[in-house]
């Protein structure tokens, strides 16, 4: 009878949670120690991506058939598309003016 | 242990293994490597959780897309020989902060009463009617998020254009 009960039965919700926040505490690991802007928006995408689990699991386990967490996740990878477009754009512009992309030595606000 | 959690597990481990390499890692373009592995993994954890449309936008979008964008960003910036560079003195600070955060959330996580925890299976949602929802029902948010899409496009060439000057 193993194989009859359904997901949700053999993995409760929390795990998908904790892993959650384990990849969410991650990236804001990242973005604290990470010096390199390419490195910080990676470590984003991480806490982003963390973000979007929690929505699927909480869809699937408590409103399967509203799948309102499914639009939800949908809008986050579409932001998250928009947001490394822009933001490697503003490093590369960052990289041209001023020759690094370290965010130590980019402190003065204009120039 | 059973099939579904055999699978949960491993790809929990590749996605946290890879966020590790992600944050971890002192070559700049392993750590973007890192990063496609993670985000793959969890696009396994979407179908586990019977959403395979959004597995499929993970896999196309970040797989895809994103990370190769960030290849290019660390080609064009030239940071894989400053690899020294690449961890803050602060990082004792910053991973003690962070633990904290996971062990608060850990903790808020244990400690919470989840609705809907017997719940019985996870059906999949047809793409269908994915579809007609996201166009009718989200139909406003949609057509923001395009705009959006279209704003960040135009942004991102106006920002990183060369200017004659220069």
């Amino acid at each position: 009878m193993e194989e009859a009960r359904s997901v949700a039965q053999q993995i409760p919700l929390e795990h998908f949670l904790v892993l959650s926040a384990i990849l969410f505490s991650l990236g804001v690991y990242g973005v604290l120690t990470r010096r390199n802007a390419v490195l910080i928006i990676m470590s984003v995408e991480l806490m982003l991506n963390a973000a979007a689990i929690n929505m699927i699991a909480f869809a699937a386990y408590t409103a399967p058939d509203r799948f309102i967490g499914m639009i939800f996740a949908i809008f986050i990878i579409t932001i998250a598309a928009a947001e490394a477009g822009l933001a490697l754009a503003i490093v590369l512009r960052l990289f041209r003016n001023q020759g690094t992309a370290n965010v130590d030595e980019v402190d003065e606000l204009k120039w | 242990m059973t099939i579904a959690q055999v699978i949960f597990y491993l790809f929990a481990a590749l996605a946290v293994g890879g966020g590790l390499g992600v944050v971890l890692m002192r070559n700049a373009v392993y750590a973007a490597l890192f990063l496609i592995l993670s985000l793959l993994a969890v696009a396994g954890i979407y179908i586990l959780l019977a959403s395979e449309f959004l597995a499929l936008v993970q896999i196309l979008i970040y797989g895809g897309a994103i990370t190769v964008i960030f290849l290019f960003a660390l080609m064009l910036t030239r940071v894989a020989d400053l690899s020294e560079s690449l961890i803050g003195a602060q990082w004792p600070l910053a991973a003690g902060a962070s633990a904290l955060l996971m062990g608060l959330l850990a903790t808020a996580v244990a400690t919470s009463d989840w609705p809907g925890d017997a719940a019985g299976e996870i059906t999949s949602i047809p793409f269908p009617v994915l579809g007609e929802a996201l166009f009718g029902q989200w139909a406003a948010p949609f057509e923001i998020a395009s705009l959006v899409l279209l704003v960040a496009l135009i942004g991102a060439i106006v920002i990183a254009r060369e200017e004659e000057g220069e």
